[in-house]
């Protein structure tokens, strides 16, 4: 199975504030509050880091979760946002004029 | 007397002060402006120092116009355009000037200066947000919430001590690091216009009636979030949502946010003040 990409989307306003990460959608305004595990994955999506090793080397070794129950978390955590046009995913590494242009939820 | 500025044989100005911005009406109608000064009475200053400028073009009522349509607005290169059943208007805030095209009633110019404030305020940090809004003791008290949440209800119950700004649309605006309220003429069910005064905003209750008064802590980041439901926001265009979110969030990290839940008599406001 092919490696997984993901990097920030340009059309959205994210801040942390109070420690929680808050990020809402510019094309449509949906409004995202993630939790930890959540705000360490958006801080690493980079469009270079292969969402496997996001997974295997960040989220792991931080929180008490298996890899098998990190890794489903993680694709759904990512098919959610990327819905909504917040993450960019691609089966290669994304540059940044990629991540440019948002896709179309 | 009108305090009106003549431009042109038949046009004349009235100008509209709300939080320190002015914006000049210009019409060639008497009737019209005479209108504004009636139902901005206490905004209004005088002409020739305005800051932006709205021309207005009346026509006749249009059967089909109607003000209970939602609005839009989207934008057209470097203008804006707001549009709703009963007025059509053009506005570019390069050249802070506008056009609006209406029927000969209050209710379109009321909602056209609403959105032209609001995007006049969105890139200088500030907003207007569906909150009361009074200053006792020199600072500035919100109560946000929606329609049926208590915002004419904690206005009418204010002591004789506390000053009006709105019980509707409150008006933030943002200088340096400071939050300031400001009175608007933006009147609710009270029908009443607000005081042309400011105060540095203390607290921002989110308002809900229940069995007590209580007062509660809100965590910043639900405080961002609750005040985002409440700012007024007409246009779906991307740079003004990162810059109203951005607003959201440096006001709730800066100003105190509390959960007001109370019951409505006037011993709610032995707790603020």
């Amino acid at each position: 199975m092919g490696e997984t990409y993901i990097a920030k989307s340009t059309a959205i306003a994210a801040r942390m504030i109070g420690g929680e990460m808050m990020i809402m959608s510019a094309l449509d305004s949906t409004f995202f509050m993630l939790n930890e595990v959540g705000t360490l994955i958006w801080q690493s999506a980079d469009g270079q880091t292969p969402l496997s090793e996001i997974v295997t080397k960040r989220v792991c070794p931080e929180f008490d979760v298996t890899l098998e129950q990190a890794q489903r978390d993680a694709g759904q955590f990512v098919d959610q946002l990327s819905q909504h046009g917040i993450l960019l995913v691609s089966d290669q590494p994304i540059g940044s004029a990629a991540a440019a242009v948002a896709p179309t939820p | 007397m009108m305090m009106v500025r003549s431009r042109s044989p038949s046009a004349s100005m009235v100008s509209i002060q709300i939080g320190g911005v002015s914006v000049g009406i210009v019409s060639d109608s008497t009737a019209f402006l005479e209108m504004l000064e009636r139902r901005y009475a206490g905004f209004v200053v005088p002409a020739g120092s305005s800051d932006f400028e709205l021309e207005v073009v009346l026509h006749e009522p249009l059967e089909t116009a109607g003000a209970d349509e939602h609005v839009r607005v989207t934008r057209l290169r470097e203008d804006w355009v707001l549009q709703r059943g009963d007025f059509y208007a053009t506005w570019n805030p390069s050249t802070a000037r506008g056009k609006v095209f209406q029927s000969n009633n209050p209710y379109a110019i009321d909602s056209v200066l609403r959105i032209v404030h609001t995007l006049i305020l969105a890139p200088r940090g500030g907003f207007l947000v569906h909150a009361a809004s009074s200053i006792r003791n020199g600072c500035a008290f919100l109560f946000a919430g929606i329609s049926g949440s208590g915002k004419t209800t904690i206005s009418r119950l204010a002591p004789a001590d506390a000053k009006l700004l709105t019980d509707e649309i409150s008006y933030v605006r943002r200088d340096a690091d400071q939050y300031w309220a400001c009175g608007t003429p933006f009147a609710g069910e009270l029908a009443r216009v607000g005081e042309n005064l400011s105060a540095p905003v203390k607290i921002l209750f989110l308002l809900q009636q229940g069995p007590e008064n209580r007062i509660a802590p809100v965590a910043s980041a639900d405080a961002a979030r609750l005040l985002l439901r409440h700012i007024l926001f007409f246009a779906a265009d991307p740079d003004l949502v990162k810059l109203v979110f951005q607003s959201a969030c440096e006001f709730a990290e800066k100003v105190p946010v509390r959960r007001l839940c109370f019951v409505p008599d006037q011993r709610v406001w032995e707790m603020i003040g």
